[in-house]
């Protein structure tokens, strides 16, 4: 007795039958007989095996370029010459496509000039022997299913390195430059100036600008490392249980950056009497996204699309303020699958 | 070192003016702030409470903002409100000088800070505009025009007189973040006021000033009036030559 098929089975193989008859309809649909020789117009000249495998090898070669520029593109990081790269790529693709079809040309299609008057139009007879000419110019096309194949490949490919580009308007590949920041658990934070702060600095109703200690002027331009320092009384905080233990006696440091498109905050509403007064709030001049920072930078206005990015701070014995940690999100404008991320050391 | 000075101060100054606070609950023995006793019955008793102690949920205590608060709101038309909840605006002042002075001594005799003295005519033009730049422009706009936040309109500070800035900048008015001596020391603020004076009149260099807001409102002039101007221009040309 035969063993039961596994369940699924039965599926697999409607699947593999319907794939197997697919390519037998692609493969051997309309094929036409050859016609006889006396009733061609373009006479009868032989196949050319060679000229088109040449074509077919420099199309191939035409789409290993482009796909080329595709890598090239994508790990551009890592090469030193990388323009000079992808523009020698894309160059070869377009070389070895116009290669293939000057074989074409000058190997595969019978070639003849002939000069007379256009004829006029709709003229069946004509248009009849336009296409029977054209039919068979190709019959030196021994294999032009494969044929069609290799032109579909190196056109698509080199579509695709022509598109590859707009990867560009997202990171996709390389994000780790986008999570890494400047801060580590114990550093300071200091000043424009490169002043410690300490926790008694920082006032209630002001916002003040903090860098990790110890970057130079370059790095303070890094997009993690400067943050808005506010202070706000603990029975304020909303925080969400996740950044529980994020701020110190209610001193909260926040990425400076908008989530949406990378502007500096430099607004801070601080309301002088809560209860009939918008709440605190930091704002970002550009567009309005407006941040609660007692409920841990959720956004309540604005285009920004996800919270602002808490640093972790605690005071140390000697009053000054130091990072516990890293952000809880990545830092600045929001890019595809940023929320899949975390920042970085 | 000077903000815990500061602090120290404001607290010696704050434990002092408790003890007369406490016992205050009525007529202030001096005459100024007995009239302001009988004024802040009429205006403020309302919202601000018996004895300026506040009321939960509708109006602070003005136990400790001195006359530096009261000078301000009262001089800028701030106060009295419209309607509570509002924003409040630049309205004109419809107190008398000695009523205001009256109401100003009021509060004062809870205790805080005195009216600020600033001395613009020492501060630094360029400093001021660095410091503004910083500082302020992120709300009112770096030439002081005012602007938008989400919740409040910064104003512009073209009627502010520098002792009304002086006053802001420690006061925090509405959603304005307020500036110690620490975040901005008086020489700083001097710099400031200077440099808002110099917005009130700015250069002057000819034609249409469009708030002197610089190159974006000029390019936007320049290619939706003056362009289609000249488009418009060429037209008619072209059609009377045609």
């Amino acid at each position: 007795m035969p063993a039961l098929p596994a369940p699924g089975a039965e599926n697999v193989s409607r699947i593999r039958n319907a794939i197997v008859s697919a390519l037998v309809l692609l493969v051997g649909r309309g094929r036409r007989r050859p016609k006889p020789e006396d009733a061609r117009i373009v006479p009868a000249q032989p196949a050319h095996p060679a000229a088109e495998l040449a074509v077919l090898a420099l199309l191939g070669l035409s789409s290993l370029c482009a796909l080329g520029f595709i890598l090239v593109y994508a790990f551009a990081d890592s090469l030193s010459n990388a323009t000079q790269f992808l523009g020698a790529a894309l160059g070869l693709a377009l070389l070895f496509l116009a290669a293939a079809l000057i074989v074409v040309g000058l190997k595969l299609v019978p070639s003849e000039e002939v000069a007379g008057e256009y004829p006029p139009h709709e003229h069946p007879y004509e248009q009849q022997v336009i296409a029977e000419v054209l039919d068979e110019s190709g019959t030196r096309f021994t294999r032009s299913r494969f044929f069609k194949l290799g032109l579909l490949g190196a056109g698509g490919t080199l579509g695709l390195a022509i598109l590859a580009p707009a990867v560009s308007f997202g990171p996709l590949f390389r994000v780790g430059d986008f999570l890494r920041t400047p801060w580590r658990r114990g550093r300071r934070l200091v000043d424009e100036h490169g002043e410690p702060y300490k926790a008694s600095d920082i006032a209630e109703k002001n916002f003040y600008l903090a860098f990790p200690e110890g970057v130079n002027d370059e790095g303070k331009e890094e997009m993690a490392a400067s943050l808005v320092v506010i202070r706000l009384k603990p029975d304020q905080l909303r925080l969400p249980s996740h950044l529980k233990g994020y701020d110190a006696h209610g001193i909260l440091a926040y990425s400076r950056i908008c989530t949406h498109a990378g502007c500096a905050i430099t607004l801070y509403r601080a309301p002088l009497f809560q209860p009939d007064e918008p709440k605190p709030a930091l704002v970002c001049p550009c567009h309005y996204s407006t941040f609660d920072p007692a409920a841990g930078g959720t956004v309540t206005f604005g285009p920004a699309g996800r919270d602002l990015p808490l640093l972790p701070v605690y005071e140390d014995s000697s009053g000054h303020l130091r990072a516990k940690g890293n952000f809880d999100g990545p830092v600045g404008p929001s890019w595809w699958g940023v929320r899949l991320w975390k920042a970085q050391p | 070192m000077r903000a815990v000075l500061t602090i120290a101060c404001l607290a010696a100054a704050g434990l002092l003016a408790a003890g007369p606070a406490a016992a205050a609950s009525g007529t202030p023995k001096k005459p100024l702030a007995a009239y302001g006793y009988h004024l802040y019955g009429e205006y403020c008793l309302s919202c601000h409470g018996a004895n300026a102690g506040g009321r939960g949920g509708v109006a602070p205590s003005l136990h400790g903002v001195g006359a530096l608060a009261a000078d301000f709101y009262l001089r800028t038309g701030y106060m009295p409100l419209r309607h509570l909840g509002m924003q409040p605006r630049r309205e004109p002042v419809f107190l008398s000088e000695h009523q205001i002075r009256a109401l100003v001594a009021y509060v004062a005799s809870f205790g805080g800070p005195p009216i600020p003295t600033p001395k613009p005519e020492i501060g630094d033009v360029s400093r001021g505009l660095s410091l503004f730049t910083e500082h302020c422009a992120g709300c009112h706009q770096v030439v002081a025009q005012g602007g938008v936040v989400t919740g409040a309109l910064p104003p512009a500070l073209v009627n502010a007189t520098p002792l009304q800035v002086a006053q802001a900048v420690r006061i925090g008015p509405y959603v304005m973040p307020r500036f110690t001596q620490h975040d901005l020391s008086n020489r700083q603020l001097d710099s400031i006021i200077r440099y808002v004076e110099l917005t009130k009149n700015p250069d002057r260099p000819g034609g249409w000033g469009l708030g002197f807001l610089g190159p974006v409102p000029e390019g936007l002039v320049t290619w939706f009036l003056a362009i289609p101007a000249l488009i418009v221009l060429c037209l008619l040309l072209g059609r009377r030559l045609r």
